[in-house]
C-alpha cells in the first residue's frame, strides 16, 4: 500500500469540476454536475447520498468505465482515461468473484494479468491477502459454495492484493444481512487501520458513512451536486452508539433532509 | 479481520460440499438400469407374443444381430463412416459460427445478419436443403457436409452469440477494472463467463447434426466409397432383415447416448457443473 507518512496531505486523487452524463434513447441525462473534491493518501472519503445522486458513477467515472463530459480526474496528477488495476473496484453484485476460478485464482489472477507477477508469486500473494480477510479456510473453494459474506471478503482481499493507489467500494456491504454488515465494516476498519489504504467508498447508510469515511461528501440527487462535506475521522467502531454518534448522524441526516424538501417545495 | 466465524458455512473448505456416498440401490445409475432391463423385457415379451420377426423381431434377436453385424458385416465402417462425415460437419460449422459470431459482437450489421440469417434458418429443417445439396453438389459427402453445417451452424451460432450478450455487466467490468481488452478480455472472461451457453450449444448442435446425418443417409445413403449408418438400415430394410434394422437403430440410439452422457457430461463436470453455472 507504500508509505503513508512520507506523502501525508498529499492528494491521490482529485475530482476537478466533475459533470457526468448518460446517453439514453431519449437523450443526455445529467448524472453528476460539477463536483470537486480530493482524497489524500491514507484518507478515506465516503461518497453519501440518496439513490439518483450520481454518487455510484463518480466511483465508475474514478474506475475509468465512464468519461467525465466536463471536468476531469486525476491520479498522482495525471488524467484518467481509462480502467486500470491501480484502482480497483469491490462491486456490490456477489457475481463479482469470476464462477469458474476458486477464490485463490480470483485472487491470483489479476495479479498475473495486469501486475505481470510469476504464477507462484501471485499465488503466495493471494494466500497473504485471503488469510488477511478471514478466508484461509476457503482458499480452494469455488465461490458458488460461498456465503454472501464470504465472496465479500474475497473480493476485497482480490482488491488489496492488487495493491492499488485508491481502493474504490460500491456499496460494498449492501446486500448483507445486518450481523454480517457489521462484521466486514468492523473487519474492514482494522484492515484500514493495519494498511493506510486510500479508500473511496459510496453507500446510501448514514451510518456506515460516519463508521467507514474519515471524511463525507454528500450529494443531491437529479443531478447530483455537491451539499457539504464532514469530517468523520474521528469516528471508528468504539464510538458506535454513543450520543456523539447520534449527533452527528442527525446533522448529516437534515443536511440530506433539508436539501429534499427544498426540492419539493 | 478476525471474527469471520459469523459467516462461514461449515462446508466451505471443500471444494464440493462433503457428499456422502449413497448406497448403490439408491443411485441414479442403478435406477436407470431398472428401467433399461424393464423396457428390454417388455420388448422380449411383445416380440414372442407377436411371434413375427420379420415386423418385430425380439431384444435377444436383436442383440444377437448387431454382435453379428458388428464382427461380420460392415456395421462398424458404417458407424465409423457415420461419424467421420459427422465430425467434418461438426467442425467446419463450429469454425465459421465461431468467425461469425467474433464479427457479430465487433459489428453492429454483421450482428443483424446474424439474427437475420438465423431466424430465417434455425426453423428450416436442415434435411429439406438435401435435394437442392444434391443438385449443386452430387450425391457425395459434400452435400451431407453441407446439411450438416447447415443443422449446426445457426443454433450454436445463436446460443453462443447470446452466451456473450449474456455475460453479466459485473463480469465485464472486473475484467476491465484489471486491464484486460481485445483478445485476452474474450479468452479470460467472455468465453468462461458464456461457456454454459457455449456447452448448450454444442449439445444442440451435435443432436441436430446426429439426426440430420442419419435421415440423409437414409435419403441417398452411399456417399463417396461407403455407406454410413443410415444406410446401413436402408439397405437391410430393402432385404427385410428386420433385426439388423433393429440393431442399426440401436447403434443410433446408442452413440447418441454414448455422446450426450459420456462426453458431453464430462465436459460439464469439469466446468460449469464445478463452477455452479450450469443452467
Amino acid at each position: 500500500m507504500g508509505s503513508a507518512s512520507e506523502n501525508a496531505g498529499r492528494p491521490v486523487l482529485e475530482a476537478v469540476r466533475l459533470t457526468l452524463d448518460y446517453v439514453t434513447e431519449s437523450g443526455r441525462v445529467r448524472a453528476v454536475e460539477n463536483v470537486s473534491f480530493t482524497v489524500a493518501k491514507g484518507e478515506r472519503l465516503v461518497l453519501l447520498g440518496p439513490s439518483g445522486c450520481g454518487k455510484s458513477s463518480i466511483l465508475k467515472a474514478i474506475a475509468g468505465f465512464i468519461r467525465p463530459s466536463e471536468g476531469s480526474i486525476l491520479l498522482d496528477g495525471r488524467p484518467v482515461d481509462r480502467p486500470g488495476p491501480d484502482r480497483v473496484v469491490v462491486f456490490q453484485e456477489f457475481d463479482q468473484l469470476l464462477p469458474w476460478k476458486t477464490v485463490r485464482e480470483n485472487v491470483a489472477f489479476p495479479l498475473q494479468v495486469a501486475r505481470g507477477k510469476s504464477k507462484a508469486e501471485a499465488r503466495q500473494i493471494a494466500e497473504a491477502a485471503l488469510e488477511k480477510v478471514g478466508l484461509a479456510r476457503a482458499l480452494d473453494a469455488y465461490p458458488h459454495t460461498l456465503s454472501g459474506g464470504m465472496k465479500q471478503r474475497a473480493a476485497i482481499a482480490r482488491a488489496l492484493a492488487a495493491a492499488p493507489e485508491v481502493l474504490l467500494m460500491d456499496e460494498p456491504f449492501a446486500a448483507l444481512d445486518a450481523l454480517t454488515r457489521t462484521n466486514l465494516q468492523n473487519d474492514l476498519l482494522d484492515l484500514a487501520d493495519e494498511l493506510k489504504f486510500t479508500l473511496v467508498f459510496v453507500t446510501h447508510s448514514i451510518e456506515e458513512a460516519v463508521l467507514v469515511g474519515s471524511r463525507l461528501h454528500l450529494l443531491s440527487p437529479h443531478p447530483g451536486r455537491t451539499l457539504a462535506t464532514f469530517d468523520t475521522a474521528t469516528f471508528g467502531r468504539d464510538q458506535r452508539g454513543t450520543a456523539e454518534f447520534g449527533d452527528i448522524v442527525r446533522d448529516i441526516n437534515s443536511a440530506l433532509f433539508d436539501r429534499r424538501t427544498e426540492i419539493a417545495a | 479481520m478476525t471474527d469471520q466465524a459469523a459467516d462461514l458455512p461449515a462446508a466451505a473448505g471443500n471444494e464440493q460440499p462433503a457428499r456422502r456416498r449413497q448406497p448403490f440401490f439408491h443411485s441414479v445409475a442403478f435406477r436407470r438400469g431398472i428401467v433399461l432391463v424393464t423396457l428390454a423385457l417388455l420388448w422380449q415379451i411383445a416380440a414372442d407374443f407377436t411371434a413375427n420377426p420379420l415386423l418385430l423381431p425380439s431384444f435377444t434377436q436383436t442383440a444377437t444381430a448387431l454382435w453379428d453385424a458388428l464382427l461380420h458385416e460392415n456395421l462398424a465402417t458404417a458407424i465409423i463412416a457415420s461419424l467421420s462425415v459427422l465430425l467434418k460437419g461438426y467442425l467446419t460449422a463450429l469454425a465459421i459460427a465461431i468467425v461469425l459470431v467474433s464479427l457479430a459482437t465487433a459489428n453492429v450489421f454483421v450482428r443483424e445478419a446474424l439474427l437475420t440469417l438465423t431466424a430465417m434458418f434455425n426453423p428450416l429443417p436442415a434435411i429439406a436443403l438435401l435435394p437442392l445439396a444434391m443438385l449443386w453438389f452430387g450425391l457425395g459427402e459434400t452435400s451431407l457436409i453441407f446439411v450438416l453445417v447447415h443443422s449446426v451452424l445457426w443454433p450454436f451460432a445463436l446460443a453462443t452469440f447470446t452466451g456473450f450478450q449474456s455475460v453479466p455487466e459485473t463480469h465485464r467490468l472486473v475484467g476491465r477494472n484489471y486491464g484486460l481488452t481485445g483478445p485476452r478480455y474474450v479468452a479470460y472472461i467472455l468465453i468462461p463467463s458464456a461457456l454454459p451457453s457455449i456447452i448448450s450449444g454444442l449439445k444442440i448442435g451435435w443432436a441436430f447434426a446426429w439426426r440430420t446425418l442419419i435421415a440423409a443417409e437414409l435419403v441417398f445413403g452411399v456417399s463417396s466409397s461407403q455407406g454410413g449408418l443410415g444406410w446401413f438400415i436402408f439397405r437391410n430394410r430393402n432385404e427385410l432383415f428386420t433385426d439388423k434394422v433393429f440393431a442399426g437403430l440401436v447403434s443410433v440410439i446408442l452413440i447418441g447416448l454414448v455422446v450426450e452422457f459420456g462426453l458431453f457430461r464430462a465436459l460439464e463436470n469439469v466446468t460449469v457443473r464445478r463452477w455452479g453455472t450450469q443452467t
